[in-house]
Formats: structure tokens, C-alpha cells, sequence
């Protein structure tokens, strides 16, 4: 124990540099992702064929490929046909686009849980289709929607340690580099594991708040 | 001001209305009756344009009503309807729900329509729950608000969908009284519905539908007493003697 507060008081301000950008690739996918799913979701449910047909098409597409294939493609492949990123750049890019379908689908979700009698209450007042979205049923399909966004940003948070896969240093490359130079692999990556789980502990707690909260409705 | 010219609508392979011709004049109040899934609703939600109709014609004060059409908005904007179901919005209250339409569809300056739904619930018996949501309010008080909020766009019709058939007894009166009062006023309204006594005391004229076929039409008094029509006749007496 004695030992591992050493290395700890040692390492942690340098995994601490990995922090920020775990947090910068987490914080910069999920608002990807977000708009790049409210597209998509918006997409799906608009009635028109050719819309919901090519967003259900790239849902499958994304949800099909791992997310690591994608970061491989996006920063070794697409070089190739001469777009270069750097790696937080594809890394963001990465993840946004394969969160995009999950959060898509949860949007979906939320939005067909709108009680159909409330669609056509706000048609019958004369509201058009964009209207009917902003005033009756996204209002009502965030309470919805809410929870589930709380789990993905946890999944995305630990997602973000796939970007150490394409040279972003983030808290677990940062973690893998002293753990592979110092060979103290038990201390490091405790350590690792337990500024992750520093980082969760909050958005659990937040996700647990917005269930009660949904619920009570 | 709306009329119906062979109006024929199919779910599917069910043709669930059969060539329905009837007209409704401005300030009429017409009932529509007969057995469950004979067609009544999908009439008022072909006017509405919430169905799209397979052949004939729908129109109200002269223009075609066609449901995908631009011109679907002035119709409706003309053309209230109250729901079964009330379907008031559940996170906005009361004088929201009412003042939605007026703000967001026709613009009206907020305070002005504020002061006018304001008028609206106190005409429906509910000054003192403007501030309440749909959750605390009862099915009466809830099916009251969706009719301030129909009022609340001006309209020249208004469309009931059974308004009272999702009330518990005893709650039904206010709703009936509300739109007596509407009639009184002039309201052009068709209102499809189970409730034989407000057919007869403030219907101007009765339709009996069954099977997507208008069996017999006719002054309330007349066809709710004397009906003519054996199915009509049949109806009525199950529903006026259910035992």
C-alpha cells in the first residue's frame, strides 16, 4: 500500500495530462454524436421514405463496424484519398460518428413514445411537422430520453480510452507508456482504473438523479 | 360551409366509408350516431385532414380539403377538433395548452392571448385552474381545457370526437353544458357521440351512420323518436334500453 501511494504520488500528475484529453476526446464525440443523432433520428421518423430509408441504412452501417476498425479507417485509411486528421481529430471524429447510431436510436426511442393523440392535437391547431417536434414532442421526448443519454455518456467516457489505439495519449495511453517504461503495471494501472472510475462515479449519480426524476412523472 | 360528396376511405382492404354525402350550413349543430366502427370518426378526422380520403370530395367554405396539401393549415386553423382522449399537451398547463395555437400557429402578440385564454377557461368554468397541468385536473376539467383550446384559434367549426365517452358519469354534464352553451352562441358543430339526449335538445340535425353509409339523416327530434330505418330503429332502442 505504502508503495503503491508512492508511484501513485508520482504518476498522477503525469496520467493527470492524460485526463485532459480523455475528457476533451469524451466532451467533443458526445456533441458530435449528439447532433450527428438528432439528424439521423430526425431523419427516421420525418415520414419521408428516402429520409428514414438512408438513416436507417448508415445506422446499420455505423452500429456494424467496431469502433476501433473506424479509428484505424479514419486515421490510417482516409490519408490515403488525401484527408489527413490528426489523431484527437479522428478520434473525435471517430467516436462521434460511432455514437451517433446509439444515440440516434435513443432519440428514436423517446420520440415514438410520444403519444400519437398528442401529434395530431397540435396538427389540428394548425402546427406544421417541425413545429409539432419543437413545441409538443421533443419537450416531452427529452424526460424520455434523458436516462439512456446519461448511460451512453458513461460508455463514451470509457469508450474514449480506444483512441489510445491511434496515438492519442489519453489516460490510458498515458497509463500503457510509464507502465511499459517503470514495468510497476499494478500500480499504474490501478491508478488508471481508479481516475476512470473518479470520473464516472458523477455521471452515474447524474444518470440515477434523472431516472428518479423521469419517473416520477 | 362543409360538405361532404361521396366520400369513400379504405383501411386496407376494409372500406370503411361507403359514398358519405352530407352537408353541414353555418351556426348547424349536427350529430352523428350509430354502432362503434361504423365510420363516424373517421368522417371528422377526413374533414380535419388528419385521414386522407381514397375518392369524392371534402370541402370546407369552398376549398378542397387534402390532407398532405399546404392548404391543410388555413382548414384547420378553421376547423377545431376536440378528442376523445382530450390529448392536451401533458407539460404545458392549462392556459398554455389554450394559447399554443394562437402564439406559435397565428402569431398573436403573447400578452393578447394570454388575457383571451384567459376568457376561454373562465367561459369553460376554469378560471381558477389556468395554472393547473392536464395531471391534476379531472377528465371533465381536462376535456373543458381542449375545448378553450379549439375556441382559442377563432374557428368557424368545431369537430367533437365523443367527447364525453372517456368521462366518468357524473362528469359528462359540464362538458354537454359547455358546448350547449357553444351552440347557443352559434358554433357551427358536428359532433359525433353516444349522448342521445344532447342529440335531441341541441342537435339542429342527426345523422345515423352504420356500416360507412349514412342509413337515415333528418331532424334530430324526428329521427331520434320516430326513426324510419329498421337499423336505425334497432340502435336506438339499444342504446336507449341497453337491458
Amino acid at each position: 500500500m505504502q508503495k503503491f501511494l508512492a508511484d501513485a504520488s508520482e504518476f498522477f500528475p503525469i496520467l493527470l495530462q492524460g485526463v485532459g484529453l480523455t475528457i476533451l476526446v469524451t466532451v467533443g464525440s458526445l456533441v458530435l454524436s449528439t447532433i450527428l443523432g438528432l439528424v439521423w433520428a430526425m431523419m427516421r421518423v420525418s415520414g419521408i421514405r428516402v429520409l428514414s430509408g438512408v438513416s436507417a441504412g448508415l445506422i446499420n452501417l455505423i452500429r456494424g463496424i467496431p469502433i476501433i476498425v473506424l479509428l484505424f479507417y479514419l486515421y490510417f485509411v482516409m490519408p490515403d484519398f488525401g484527408i489527413t486528421l490528426t489523431a484527437l481529430q479522428a478520434a473525435i471524429l471517430g467516436l462521434g460518428i460511432a455514437y451517433s447510431a446509439y444515440q440516434a436510436e435513443n432519440f428514436r426511442a423517446g420520440i415514438e413514445a410520444i403519444d400519437k393523440g398528442q401529434i395530431e392535437a397540435a396538427q389540428t391547431i394548425g402546427m406544421g411537422w417541425w413545429l409539432t417536434m419543437r413545441r409538443v414532442v421533443l419537450p416531452q421526448a427529452v424526460r424520455i430520453v434523458l436516462p439512456p443519454y446519461g448511460n451512453i455518456m458513461i460508455m463514451l467516457l470509457k469508450d474514449s480510452s480506444q483512441a489510445s489505439t491511434i496515438t492519442v495519449a489519453e489516460l490510458a495511453l498515458q497509463g500503457k507508456l510509464i507502465a511499459s517504461s517503470t514495468f510497476k503495471n499494478t500500480s499504474v494501472f490501478t491508478l488508471v482504473a481508479l481516475m476512470y472510475l473518479t470520473m464516472s462515479i458523477p455521471l452515474i449519480l447524474l444518470v440515477r438523479h434523472l431516472e428518479k426524476r423521469a419517473s416520477r412523472r | 360551409m362543409i360538405e361532404l360528396r361521396n366520400v369513400h376511405k379504405s383501411f386496407g382492404a376494409v372500406e370503411v366509408l361507403k359514398g358519405i354525402s352530407a352537408s353541414v350550413e353555418k351556426s348547424e349543430v349536427v350529430c352523428i350516431i350509430g354502432p362503434s366502427g361504423s365510420g363516424k370518426s373517421t368522417i371528422l378526422r377526413c374533414i380535419n385532414g388528419l385521414e386522407s380520403y381514397d375518392a369524392g370530395d371534402i370541402l370546407v367554405e369552398g376549398t378542397r380539403v387534402e390532407s398532405k396539401a399546404a392548404s391543410i393549415v388555413a382548414i384547420r386553423t378553421q376547423v377545431s377538433m376536440v378528442f376523445q382522449r382530450f390529448n392536451l399537451f401533458p407539460h404545458r398547463t392549462a392556459i398554455e395548452n389554450v394559447v399554443e395555437g394562437p402564439i406559435y400557429v397565428k402569431k398573436a402578440p403573447p400578452a393578447e392571448a394570454l388575457e383571451r385564454g384567459r376568457a376561454l377557461l373562465a367561459q369553460v368554468g376554469l378560471s381558477d385552474k389556468a395554472n393547473a397541468y392536464p395531471a391534476q385536473l379531472s377528465g371533465g376539467q381536462q376535456q373543458r381545457v381542449a375545448i378553450a383550446r379549439a375556441l382559442a384559434m377563432q374557428p368557424r367549426a368545431i369537430l367533437f370526437d365523443e367527447p364525453t365517452s372517456a368521462l366518468d358519469p357524473e362528469l359528462v354534464g359540464d362538458v354537454l353544458g359547455v358546448m350547449r352553451k357553444l351552440a347557443d352562441d352559434g358554433m357551427t358543430m358536428v359532433v359525433v357521440t353516444h349522448e342521445m339526449g344532447f342529440a335531441r335538445e341541441v342537435a339542429d340535425r342527426v345523422l345515423f351512420i352504420d356500416g360507412g353509409v349514412i342509413v337515415e339523416q333528418g331532424a334530430a327530434k324526428s329521427l331520434l323518436d320516430q326513426p324510419q330505418h329498421a337499423r336505425t330503429q334497432d340502435f336506438l332502442r339499444r342504446v336507449l334500453h341497453p337491458l
